[in-house]
């Protein structure tokens, strides 16, 4: 569902911690990390020999299991691989939250994945607008088709980039600094925003360096990305404080929105905080800081 | 007869005499004095210019009056690399020594070897603050004919000066000493840092030998233990395994479980009244209490609070925060890794302090009683609090009590870190096995899914809420576990009893039932 505010939203998606779907201690502690969002992973994380082992697993945790306060997604294995389909069967009839699509390219492949869902919902008699889909932006071409993605179905209520296979797919050398992917962030997140929908940032991979994980995440939070995906739990409380307003960011949106309402029941639309102008994309941003900061706008 | 938290205490124990059921943590104090007279400490003298020096270890026992039924005591500052409380009892048992009741301050795996003297009498009895590996499980399946005692660190030092430990032999391993008995573990090759364990045996033992693998010239100092109560000096090839004694630079864990775990706990203390300015401080050198130093440090320079001093085990993160400026000084009874010993030697705010000041309830104020803070483990808790640090999920002995019931007691505020569950094995449940420290004394209790605060303290709670942290109620969460893991069965056991748990001020809190046999 497109322009959903964070408000109308069950959950916060700042951080959106993989679990490998066949590692039974992992599912079980998942939701204890304070991710946002947990993403059951069927695909990459799982060995081939491994693919039927975690599918029962993940539908066994998916039952059983208390999430409470997390987002619950699964990344199903892609539809040419065989393993694709079966996941789906198994999955869709569960309705986690939302379902994570890899390496989607094009609008033609993603819909014929779309309507297999719709008729596993309908033979188990599901609607067909609770569980979400996010589509994983993985290659080149899927960079290019990304704002067509974004807006080929109400269902599709996220964006992802994959980073690791983006790289691969652009045969990029290995580098740190993220510059071969800079552009297909940047495009991503402009298509996201264009269909207003949320969008995620690829993992970051070497776990042990906490400021490096720090720096690249207040880069993608100031392109304009709502979260990231996270490989190690360590990672969660990084990226969820980087996605934090601060106390002062905090205390300026409460002045921003009080002037705001002060000033609109006197007809006045732009108006100084602090010496500068506001006017109403500043509210909407001091709205959208109050948001992250779970404050009720009704209490101020 | 039944103790204060309703646990079934026999009267009297056949060799060990009348037991006083456990009655409250800090009623047997109130009074101002101990209701057990002390035992006077030996009465020696000394020749001038006699040599104590023996060539072997075995000669300095065969000095000490060796006979059956007689105490041996000694440290655990070697931690798992001691070479010396194994190889006494050896030659103990090749002199034909039975009925002996070993009481050494706590005992590792590096014990394991002495299990055949358990099974062959020459050992039928131990007094011990820690007891793990294969003597717990022999000791679980009732290999002794005695109960073990349990004592806490403090408690100890109480055993002693009530006689209730009778020494009639310390064997004291120290990393330098020279010729008159002056000892310390802070220099030399094996260096260990405090002996702050050791310092009562050397007072009331009948007879004190100093074992070194680095004799220096006299005098030795800084003297932990003193020429004046040392009777006879070996020197060794090896005290032990310096790379078991020394067990490396503490590192703080990367399990994410114990960072969480820590990372909440950390929110909990500053968010309580005992974070403040000058506040004091104890944690473990386990995974997630260390860690829970990581980010009180962290917070402590983020909001420029500055501690008064560090107490208990030490780590080198615990001298790196002294290093800082964070604390003024560490008061140290017990030194967790190589890098402590050097501290100990050349910092005047690094101070090595005995048990009995550590934590002995009995007598002008031990330095726990001073604690803010303390931060503390657990094997298993209930939902009144109580918590197990000695017997394992199967019933054998496998922990210490160590301090943990000593600065749990003394602290303003107690906090225990721990998962809900283990594997499948619930931590948080509704009744421990074994009960070493007393829920009154714990305020609140840490894990993955939430914090628990004791209802003894509602100010406390409230605090926690109003810092949005997830508190909720110990039940709850304890059924919350329950719907994880399953309920588990009870272990079984049989009505004998292996093992009495002494509270620290000498009455029994607990005992330790005999394993069925599968």
């Amino acid at each position: 569902m497109g322009n959903m505010s964070q408000h109308e939203r069950k959950f916060k998606r700042r951080s959106m911690l993989y679990i490998p779907g066949n590692n039974p201690g992992m599912l079980q502690q998942g939701a204890v990390y304070g991710a946002d969002g947990v993403l059951l992973d069927l695909e990459d994380a799982v060995a081939l020999n491994q693919k039927d082992a975690a599918r029962i697993l993940v539908r066994h945790m998916l039952q059983n299991l208390d999430y409470s306060g997390c987002e619950v997604t699964v990344r199903i294995n892609h539809l040419d691989t065989p393993f694709g389909r079966k996941d789906l069967e198994e999955m869709v009839p569960l309705q986690p939250d939302a379902l994570r699509l890899p390496k989607v390219e094009t609008v033609e492949s993603l819909q014929e994945t779309l309507k297999i869902i719709e008729q596993i919902e309908d033979e188990h008699g599901l609607p067909h607008d609770q569980m979400k889909v996010h589509a994983m932006i993985e290659t080149a071409l899927g960079v290019q088709n990304v704002y067509e993605i974004a807006g080929c179905s109400p269902r599709i209520d996220a964006i992802s980039i994959g980073g690791q296979d983006l790289a691969a797919d652009m045969q990029l050398v290995k580098s740190n600094d993220g510059i071969g992917i800079d552009y297909a962030r940047k495009q991503i997140v402009m298509a996201a925003k264009a269909r207003r929908i949320d969008v995620f940032d690829t993992v970051y991979v070497d776990v042990d360096d906490e400021e490096g994980l720090r720096d690249v995440t207040e880069y993608i939070k100031k392109l304009g990305f709502t979260g990231k995906a996270v490989i190690n739990p360590r990672q969660v409380e990084i990226v969820n404080s980087v996605f934090t307003p601060t106390e002062a960011e905090i205390r300026k949106a409460v002045r921003v929105y009080k002037a705001f309402e002060r000033n609109k029941k006197e007809g006045i639309g732009v108006f100084a905080v602090d010496g500068k102008m506001v006017d109403a994309p500043v509210v909407q941003r001091a709205i959208r800081v109050l948001e992250m900061a779970d404050i009720e706008l009704d209490t101020l | 007869m039944k103790n204060a938290l309703g646990i079934e205490i026999p009267e009297y124990i056949e060799g060990m005499g009348a037991l006083e059921p456990y009655k409250g943590a800090w009623e047997k104090l109130q009074k101002g004095w101990m209701d057990e007279t002390t035992v006077p400490p030996p009465n020696k003298a000394k020749m001038p210019h006699a040599s104590k020096m023996c060539e072997t270890l075995k000669d300095a026992i065969l000095k000490a009056d060796p006979h059956d039924g007689m105490t041996v005591s000694f440290h655990h500052h070697l931690r798992s690399g001691d070479g010396i409380l194994v190889e006494a009892i050896k030659i103990l048992a090749e002199l034909g020594i039975k009925d002996i009741t070993l009481a050494s301050s706590s005992l590792t795996s590096a014990h394991d070897p002495i299990l055949p003297y358990l099974k062959d009498g020459t050992i039928t009895g131990i007094w011990s603050s820690g007891i793990r590996g294969e003597l717990g499980k022999a000791i679980a399946e009732g290999v002794l004919p005695k109960p073990v005692v349990i004592h806490s660190h403090g408690g100890r030092v109480r055993d002693v000066h009530t006689g209730r430990i009778r020494i009639d032999l310390a064997i004291l391993a120290a990393s330098a000493a020279d010729c008159e008995g002056n000892a310390t573990g802070s220099h030399g090759p094996s260096a260990f840092g405090s002996m702050g364990y050791a310092a009562i045996d050397s007072w009331y033992a009948k007879q004190v030998v100093v074992v070194t693998d680095n004799l220096v010239d006299y005098p030795c100092v800084p003297p932990s233990i003193r020429q004046n109560y040392v009777d006879y000096v070996v020197k060794v090839d090896s005290i032990g395994d310096p790379t078991k004694i020394a067990s490396g630079t503490t590192r703080i864990t990367k399990s994410p479980m114990d960072l969480q775990i820590a990372r909440l706990a950390a929110k909990a203390i500053i968010a309580s009244d005992s974070f403040k300015q000058g506040f004091s401080f104890q944690v473990g050198a386990g995974g997630a209490s260390l860690a829970v130093a990581k980010f009180i440090r962290e917070a402590m320079k983020e909001k420029e609070v500055k501690g008064s001093f560090l107490l208990g085990g030490v780590t080198s993160y615990c001298v790196d925060m002294l290093n800082e400026g964070l604390f003024n000084s560490i008061f140290d009874v017990q030194s967790f890794d190589a890098a402590v010993s050097s501290s100990l030697l050349n910092n005047a705010y690094h101070i090595e302090i005995p048990a009995g000041l550590y934590a002995n309830p009995f007598n002008c104020g031990c330095m726990t009683n001073k604690l803010d803070i303390v931060v503390l483990g657990a094997l298993e808790v209930d939902t009144d609090f109580n918590v197990n640090v000695i017997t394992g999920s199967e019933g054998a002995v496998r922990g210490a009590s160590g301090g943990h019931s000593d600065t749990a007691s003394g602290a303003n505020l107690t906090v225990v870190v721990c998962p809900s569950f283990r594997g499948r094995i619930p931590i948080v449940k509704k009744q421990v096995h074994t009960v070493v420290t007393p829920g009154e004394t714990i305020d609140v209790v840490v894990t993955e899914r939430g914090i628990c605060v004791n209802p003894r303290r509602p100010e406390l709670r409230k605090s926690l809420e109003e810092a949005g942290l997830p508190v909720k109620d110990i039940e709850v969460l304890a059924e919350e576990v329950e719907k994880i893991t399953g309920k588990s069965k009870d272990i079984e056991c049989e009505d004998r009893i292996v093992g009495l748990v002494e509270y620290r001020d000498g009455t029994i809190i607990d005992v330790i039932r005999q394993v069925k046999q599968l």
